[in-house]
């Protein structure tokens, strides 16, 4: 139940808002109410049960049954903390957006609202159906926070972004319809229930492309791959992360990008075992070169914002070498660090909103001796940029650290190349950080410009939450790593026939039987 | 929890909450107060120290040692990473020569950025390098002492871009972290190899895991790893080819330059080789590189260090060099002797450095050795000890560099793993040492005054005089605890090598040595420190007597002495071969992979799809008579196909 209040509360929130007037109401409407949910989203950690790796909490209703499309929800220990950062992120951006969006703040929110309750719907779905409808449901709100309070450019970018995922998605949903038949062939039943589709044995033949388990895996890869973004289809999330504002920025580095590794890990990675055993190279290879093609592009970026979306290109590679390696530290890594860069992403992001806000400029050129014009921001800054380097004692370092591991036990070739990555990202993100806040002061932080102020409490506050996580997750990572870590195991001992339960829970099973 | 954990906390967090006390205040222009409660935060911990070496004391031979568990940091599969640490012989020196060096450090820094802007920020970055290098002397595995090993590197960035605004400073400090980030990929791969063959990666652990015969070869996982991880130390200790970011780093005050880039932080790379010395020991291949690299660039920084006209960076190859004899030292399989020359040059070096502060806050923020010269009268104390330093480092009879050098020079010459050559390079190096060390004497305090009217240099106030004067007690009588076999005969009553005798449990003896030749190694120990007061003797008199030949030398061999004074123009081949074609390649990616081809090729699909449309939007284009005429022809074409 608890979960589908977490999709349901937002919603409510979106029409509550609707006939509202003032906008400092709206603002203050919605800070509270996306910090209750947030605390709400805790309750769910607090009834999770970090030992199993059954789907928790756990909701079934009947919907379409003539097809077996059902409105089921639950979490493992895959989705659970991703669930929570969702719920983190939205008060944290609300409160960043709160001088900075100033057009149609009822609109803005609402779209916020209902971005919430899809992004937290594909990660609680247990029906894969009801997963695709939350997945593409989540584009809408973007196209419109980008669309209508993004920068100059955002038709194109809304156009690049909504196509290519659309058009990655189109093959998922011909895979879901092609698993549902074949379910209804082989249980005798249609179902769309993601336990169910674990059971069906999709047929593989080694050496050949056209065979059903290598296409699905394909179909869904692609689907997933484009929202990563894997390179070579990340060309969309530069685009989109320059044009969108602040709050959708971080909403989307934060944890849509989550959803496509997610996804992985959820249907590719379970569901097409031999698949992956032949075809896994092609996205560790992908990911290797989207690490070490991510931090190079970044280097020479000007635009500071196209720069921390390109090092997202890099360190999303870096999960997906951590999923493709299928061994404990590659795969717990790869989830601590999807979680680690949606923190330290996250709040890259915030603050480049937070000094655009001031100077309406991201050229790095025009910088310059930031730090002495704004100490506390530059405290800030520094230390989430540490962490985006994988600075030991911030969680960058663990999610990185694991995943290195597990891709060299994998191959110590491959885990060689990408080792390099650690010395790129210290190289482009201090590159950038020199440029910016250290030497002279630069044109539009002399003053020239009028006077630049160091951040307010509210910014502060909203930083908050990212550095106290940047910390915690770096020198106590167990606190999270345990509630992935039974779901990790149970993937690895059992990739060839993975299965999941439902964790004994008397009324929810009782209701599905 | 038992006392030793106590205290042991005590001594990790006090520097801690330094720095949290001062962090938290960065503003404060009140350095007194900033520099005192940092200064004795690190004293406490040196009186933690203190008490946990008593404690050690107290045991006997190899259960020397504390092990201390606080909580489990990471548990996956096979690791499993307790936040443990380690104190034994080894790293209870290390530890004192942190807090001890260290807090002489901090004192003097007192007087030393009195005039600062910030000295909140300044002591707090200091108070947190001290920390990071507690976790990496202490650390029970190959993590915790990474973990140390980068945040150095972290409080290294900091403090030599501690002068921001400066631009040369901010590059100088982002050249330091990205060089050293390249010896620490290395390290990680070494912590992967070793974590994959021996499916731990505890130190003691490890130890005990280890094979009993040497591997052969290149491509053995113990040779690769110990190969991996001296890339590593290459990095942190500033060797051959990744030495490149020490000079630069002199941009830091002084002091930092003194604790970090002198007496402990660039040691780290010679104490993770003694801390896995057996490792090092099963790989001679291994071994073999690190005493090559170590002995080249004994000698490689030395000559750099001839021509060097600002103190600093005199000081600093000569760091670099000396860093050099560490690693020749171990590299042979002497870590005894390579951990003994760390000691004394952690004080002999530390103490010049802070002269050479003390020398740069009297003449107002100068640096250069061209505008000093008979400084000896203005500040008494300085040159006094000064004078210590320099004598221990050009290894003058019974003074500590003496001692230590000797060792390694013996060592090399001595050990199965070295031979003729390693030592002679040592020994010429060792030359070039006493060459340059007096010429920066003769330029700074002796001779004729070059400095400038404006300047009117003054003793520094007690708070830095102190930490000069203990230092050069240190400089001097140091090397007393590892007087050799050989002087051990002459001088009656006094034990030989008490240091080896210490690290009996730690460091593993090397295979096949043979007992030494004590006539052998006294005519070389004579040779050798006679050749260098010669050497000595000739630069005084070159420098201070006859400037004039130095002068004509130069203008003779213009050639060589603009390739020494240019550094070889390394730095500039790194730029021009290295990052030059990596940043224009990295544009082409960009605009001709991204840009040029990846979105041309989304672009020709979409464009695809809207021209298919296109084409299809055509044929419905609403008008009756054009659907009537389709109709008609596939009516037609219909009919005749039934008829045929």
């Amino acid at each position: 139940m608890i979960l589908t209040l977490l999709i349901v509360l937002p919603l409510l929130a979106a029409l509550m808002l609707l006939p509202m007037k003032n906008e400092k109401g709206i603002r203050v409407f919605s800070l509270v109410s996306s910090g209750l949910m947030f605390i709400l989203s805790l309750c769910a950690l607090s009834q999770f049960d970090k030992t199993s790796a059954d789907f928790q909490l756990t909701l079934y209703r009947e919907w379409i049954p003539q097809f077996g499309i059902s409105y089921f929800v639950g979490v493992d220990g895959f989705s659970i903390l991703l669930v929570v950062l969702t719920a983190l992120l939205t008060p944290i951006v609300i409160a960043a957006s709160w001088t900075s969006i100033t057009d149609r703040v009822k609109g803005f929110h609402i779209a916020l609202f209902v971005l919430q309750a899809a992004v937290i719907g594909s990660f609680v779905s247990i029906d894969t159906v009801l997963f695709y409808l939350f997945f593409e449901l989540s584009l809408v709100p973007m196209y419109f926070i980008v669309g209508i309070w993004g920068g100059e450019n955002r038709i194109y970018a809304t156009y690049k972004f909504f196509i290519y995922t659309m058009a990655g998605s189109v093959f998922m949903l011909a895979g879901i319809a092609y698993l549902m038949i074949q379910a209804k062939a082989q249980l005798g039943y249609y179902t769309a229930d993601v336990m169910d589709l674990y059971k069906v044995s999709i047929p593989f033949v080694d050496g050949e492309f056209f065979t059903p388990q290598t296409l699905l895996f394909f179909a869904f890869a692609v689907a997933f791959a484009i929202k990563v973004p894997v390179f070579p289809v990340h060309t969309w999330l530069p685009d989109a992360h320059v044009q969108a504002p602040t709050a959708g920025s971080v909403i989307l580095a934060g944890v849509m990008l989550k959803m496509g590794t997610y996804g992985f890990l959820r249907f590719v990675l379970p569901m097409f075992p031999e698949a992956v055993q032949v075809w896994g190279s092609v996205f560790l290879v992908l990911g290797v070169i989207g690490i070490v093609y991510g931090a190079l592009v970044a280097m020479v970026q000007v635009d500071v914002k196209k720069l921390v979306a390109y090092s997202s290109v890099s360190h999303m590679g870096y999960v997906m070498l951590g999923l493709f390696v299928l061994n404990v530290y590659g795969l717990n890594g790869g989830l601590f660090q999807m979680l680690a860069h949606g923190v330290s992403t996250g709040g890259l992001f915030l603050m480049v909103g937070m000094v655009y806000e001031r100077t309406h400029s991201r050229e790095i050129a025009k910088y310059g001796g930031l730090a002495k014009a704004m100490p506390v921001f530059t405290i800030f800054f520094l230390i989430i940029t540490f962490s985006s380097i994988a600075v030991p004692m911030t969680n960058g370092f663990v999610g990185e650290f694991l995943i290195l591991l597990g891709t060299f036990g994998f191959s110590s070739k491959l885990g060689a190349i990408a080792v390099t990555g650690v010395v790129l990202g210290a190289a482009y993100m201090l590159w950038m950080v020199k440029k910016v806040f250290f030497g002279p002061a630069g044109e539009l932080v002399d003053g020239s410009h009028g006077e630049l102020k160091d951040l307010n409490c509210r910014e502060i506050a909203a930083l908050i939450p990212i550095v106290v996580l940047i910390f915690w997750m770096g020198v106590m990572p167990r606190s999270f790593l345990d509630y992935s870590q039974a779901s990790v195991n149970h993937l690895v001992e059992n990739k060839d026939n993975y299965e999941l339960k439902i964790y004994p829970q008397p009324e929810a099973v009782a209701e599905k039987e | 929890m038992q006392s030793e954990s106590i205290v042991l906390a005590v001594l990790l967090l006090a520097p801690v909450v330094g720095f949290l006390f001062n962090g938290l205040r960065f503003r404060s222009h009140n350095a007194t107060l900033a520099g005192i409660v940092a200064t004795g935060m690190v004293a406490i911990s040196f009186v933690c120290g203190l008490i946990l070496f008593n404690q050690l004391l107290g045991m006997e031979g190899p259960e020397r040692v504390l092990r201390i568990s606080y909580f489990s940091w990471l548990s996956l599969g096979n690791l499993d990473l307790p936040v443990a640490f380690v104190v034994d012989p080894l790293s209870i020196l290390m530890v004192l020569i942190i807090t001890g060096v260290g807090s002489l450090i901090h004192l003097f820094s007192v007087g030393y950025m009195s005039h600062d802007a910030t000295p909140a920020k300044y002591f707090a970055y200091l108070n947190f390098f001290i920390f990071n290098m507690l976790l990496l002397v202490l650390g029970a595995n190959l993590i915790l002492m990474f973990v140390g090993w980068e945040g150095v590197g972290l409080c290294s960035y900091l403090l030599i871009g501690y002068w921001f605004t400066d631009k040369e400073k901010a590059t100088a400090g982002m050249k330091a972290f990205i060089t050293n980030r390249i010896g620490d990929a290395g390290f990680l791969l070494g912590i992967f190899t070793l974590f994959f063959t021996f499916n731990t990666i505890d130190f003691a652990q490890l130890i005990s895991a280890l094979p009993s015969t040497a591997e052969i070869g290149w491509t053995g996982p113990m040779t690769l790893a110990c190969l991996f991880l001296f890339i590593g130390a290459t990095g942190k200790s500033a060797q051959i080819p990744l030495y490149v970011w020490l000079p630069d780093a002199m941009a830091g005050p002084t002091p930092v330059s003194a604790l970090i880039h002198a007496a402990t932080m660039v040691t780290a790379g010679v104490y993770m080789i003694i801390r896995l010395n057996p490792l090092f020991l099963l790989s001679p291949n291994a071994m073999a590189v690190v005493a090559a690299v170590g002995a080249a660039t004994a000698l490689f920084a030395a000559t750099m260090g001839l021509a060097q006209n600002d103190i600093k960076k005199v000081l600093a190859y000569s760091t670099v060099s000396q860093l050099g004899y560490m690693f020749l030292a171990v590299g042979v399989g002497a870590f005894t002797a390579g951990f003994f020359h760390l000691m004394t040059h952690a004080f002999f070096k530390a103490l010049m450095f802070l002269g050479s502060g003390s020398v740069i806050h009297a003449m107002h923020e100068e640096q250069d050795m061209l505008k000093m010269g008979g400084l000896k009268k203005y500040l008494p104390i300085t040159h006094a000890t000064f004078v210590c330093g320099w004598l221990a480092i050009i290894g003058f009879p019974l003074f500590s560099g003496f001692f230590s050098k000797d060792e390694i020079l013996w060592m090399s010459f001595h050990s199965p793993l070295g031979g003729k050559i390693l030592w002679a390079v040592g020994a010429i190096a060792a030359l070039f040492t006493a060459f340059y060390m007096t010429r920066l004497m003769a330029m700074t305090f002796w001779g004729k005054s070059r400095v400038p009217k404006d300047v009117h240099p003054h003793e520094s106030p007690l708070a830095m005089t102190i930490p000069l004067m203990v230092l050069a007690v240190l400089s001097v009588f140091a090397g007393w605890v590892g007087v050799p076999h050989g002087l051990a005969t002459i001088l009656p009553g006094h034990p030989h090598n008490i240091l080896e005798h210490w690290f009996e449990g730690v460091v593993h003896p090397i295979p096949n040595m043979e007992h030494g030749d004590i006539s052998l190694e006294m005519t070389l120990m004579t040779v050798t420190t006679l050749l260098g007061l010669g050497t000595a003797a000739l630069a005084y008199m070159l420098y201070v007597m006859k400037p004039a030949i130095v002068s004509n030398f130069v203008s003779t061999f213009r050639g060589l002495y603009q390739l020494v004074y240019n550094k070889y123009w390394v730095d500039e081949i790194y730029s021009a071969g290295i990052l030059k074609p990596l940043v224009s390649f990295s544009r082409g990616l960009w605009s001709y992979a991204d840009v040029g081809a990846i979105d041309k090729v989304t672009y020709l699909v979409t464009d695809f799809v809207r021209s298919a449309g296109d084409g299809l939007r055509a044929i419905q284009n609403g008008q009756i008579q054009s659907y009537a005429l389709v109709l008609l022809i596939g009516v037609v074409a219909s009919v005749l196909m039934l008829i045929m």
